[in-house]
């Protein structure tokens, strides 16, 4: 996948899982969670459809390299490039 | 309660939300009563292929976000759905209320059934690997969760919990919310009963392994309690919630009173899982009466429990024989046949439907009776049209559950 795709399907995960936030503007480089509201549940939802779609495991130690959309597609990047 | 006692232990209900598979509030749920109006279909079940439900077509929308929706169940929804109806049928503001002094009690059959069946569909994809279980699944399935969304939908900080009676469930919502109002435990009470239980194919197939699930060729058709031909149960979802409050209260404020819970009863069979048990049935009919401090004959409408199983239903007939009579005074229904078996809601769906006939002297029939079992001929059932009454002063309402789980609610009409 390239890093729009992945973009793209971070920001399709997120807004399955909080759709009631307006994601059309969510800066790359700000914590989501300063952007929207998602909470700690929510941001286990997203490690869980990441494993579930793409069988990505995220580590816990790792959580904090999705705080931002940014991040997270850099983070993804080598592990889903071959997907 | 009686009116000898004072209103401040005297419980009415002053609100009604309901939705059920004919009707998402008390207006189109009379008329569809009165007007033989079936709420049963066709409905594809994993595992089982086609079964007849009763399923309900509100607006979850409504009250909840999307999130809510999907972080929720299905019960939770119905729960949050009926109680915001309630109280607004009540013309209560919550934000003019000490929600700390509110309580919601809910009645169910089960609960965690459906989201655990997902849940196990869910992972089979994955080889039945548990790290795809998902996190949501303990807030999801905790027995008082249909309660609890009800309180984080509105801000209610009282005491919130689900009661698990079977069939039984709905009518002791609303007793346990009469009992916390006479004990002061709370100034509001949202009682009642909701199921989900049309989402479990558990449910369905073990009915259909009992013998005891309903099939017809015309859905319409197939929830007929008393009829000859009758086959079974038809699953249902639904739910409804009173607003219940002392009646000190409700005249305080103006309220419009629906009617006074004047007695109730709750036994059990202590005999059999499944298999009712006529002699606890007539004790606990008694067991209402008494604390009402009537006799049979004051009574006007009894809806019954009647399921559509040939045990089940015999047994009530024989029951309502021993306290009322071989021709009752009494008027009898029977909400079933028109919803399907509506589980944990049951009984406080049933009771709602009827509580119009205080003001319009109707009694809704029992629809789907072609052919009346002999054994279930006790004279007063209104068959498959509405009848018109001179009074209408009481109701009795039967719901009857598994394990032996019997309990009785008579409300009276309010009269200032």
């Amino acid at each position: 996948m390239t890093k729009e795709q992945i973009r793209a399907s971070v920001l399709e995960i997120i807004g399955q899982i909080i759709p009631d936030e307006d994601l059309s503007n969510l800066k790359g480089d700000v914590p989501i969670r300063e952007q929207v509201e998602l909470d700690s549940m929510d941001f286990l939802d997203i490690v869980m459809e990441l494993r579930k779609r793409y069988g990505i495991e995220v580590p816990e130690s790792d959580y904090g390299q999705l705080a931002t959309l940014d991040g997270s597609v850099a983070y993804l990047g080598p592990r889903m490039k071959n997907l | 309660m009686t009116p000898s006692q004072p209103n401040e232990s005297r419980i009415v209900i002053t609100g009604v939300g309901l939705t059920a598979p004919n009707g998402d509030n008390l207006s189109e749920f009379r008329k569809s009563l009165l007007t033989g109006k079936s709420g049963i279909q066709r409905l594809s079940m994993r595992y089982i292929g086609d079964v007849l439900a009763g399923l309900c077509h509100f607006d979850p929308a409504k009250y909840q976000k999307k999130k809510e929706l999907r972080l929720g169940t299905r019960a939770g929804s119905i729960a949050i759905y009926c109680a915001h109806e309630a109280m607004a049928d009540a013309m209560l503001d919550l934000t003019h209320l000490d929600r700390s002094r509110i309580g919601v009690y809910l009645g169910i059959t089960e609960h965690g059934t459906v989201e655990t069946e997902n849940e196990v569909y869910e992972i089979k994809q994955f080889d039945y690997d548990v790290k795809y279980w998902s996190h949501h699944h303990n807030p999801r399935v905790v027995a008082n969760n249909p309660a609890g969304e009800v309180t984080l939908s509105m801000g209610i900080t009282g005491p919130h919990y689900t009661l698990g009676a079977a069939c039984a469930g709905g009518n002791i919502g609303l007793i346990q919310g009469l009992q916390m109002l006479v004990l002061n435990e709370v100034d509001l009470a949202l009682a009642g009963g909701v199921s989900e239980s049309t989402g479990s194919f558990g449910i369905f197939a073990g009915f259909k392994s009992e013998g005891a699930l309903a099939f017809h060729p015309d859905p319409e058709k197939a929830s007929r309690p008393f009829d000859r031909d009758r086959n079974g149960v038809v699953v249902s979802e639904g739910g409804c919630v009173f607003v219940v409050e002392r009646l000190s209260d409700a005249l305080r404020r103006g309220a419009r009173i629906y009617g006074e819970v004047v007695g109730y009863g709750v036994n059990s069979d202590a005999s059999d899982f499944i298999f009712p048990n006529k002699e606890r049935q007539i004790q606990c009919i008694r067991l209402a009466l008494d604390k009402a401090g009537i006799s049979p004959q004051d009574i006007d409408i009894i809806n019954t429990h009647g399921t559509g199983t040939v045990e089940g239903d015999q047994v009530e007939c024989q029951a309502i024989e021993a306290v009322f009579g071989e021709h009752p005074h009494a008027c009898m229904n029977n909400t079933k046949s028109f919803i399907g078996h509506a589980m944990g809601a049951a009984g406080a769906l049933e009771l709602a439907g009827n509580l119009p006939s205080f003001e319009d002297h109707v009694v809704h029939p029992t629809i789907n009776l072609d052919h009346l079992d002999p054994r279930c001929n006790l004279g007063s059932l209104v068959v498959n049209e509405p009848k018109k009454i001179d009074k209408a002063d009481y109701i009795l309402n039967n719901s009857f559950g598994m394990l032996g789980i019997n309990s009785v609610v008579i409300v009276k009409r309010f009269e200032k």
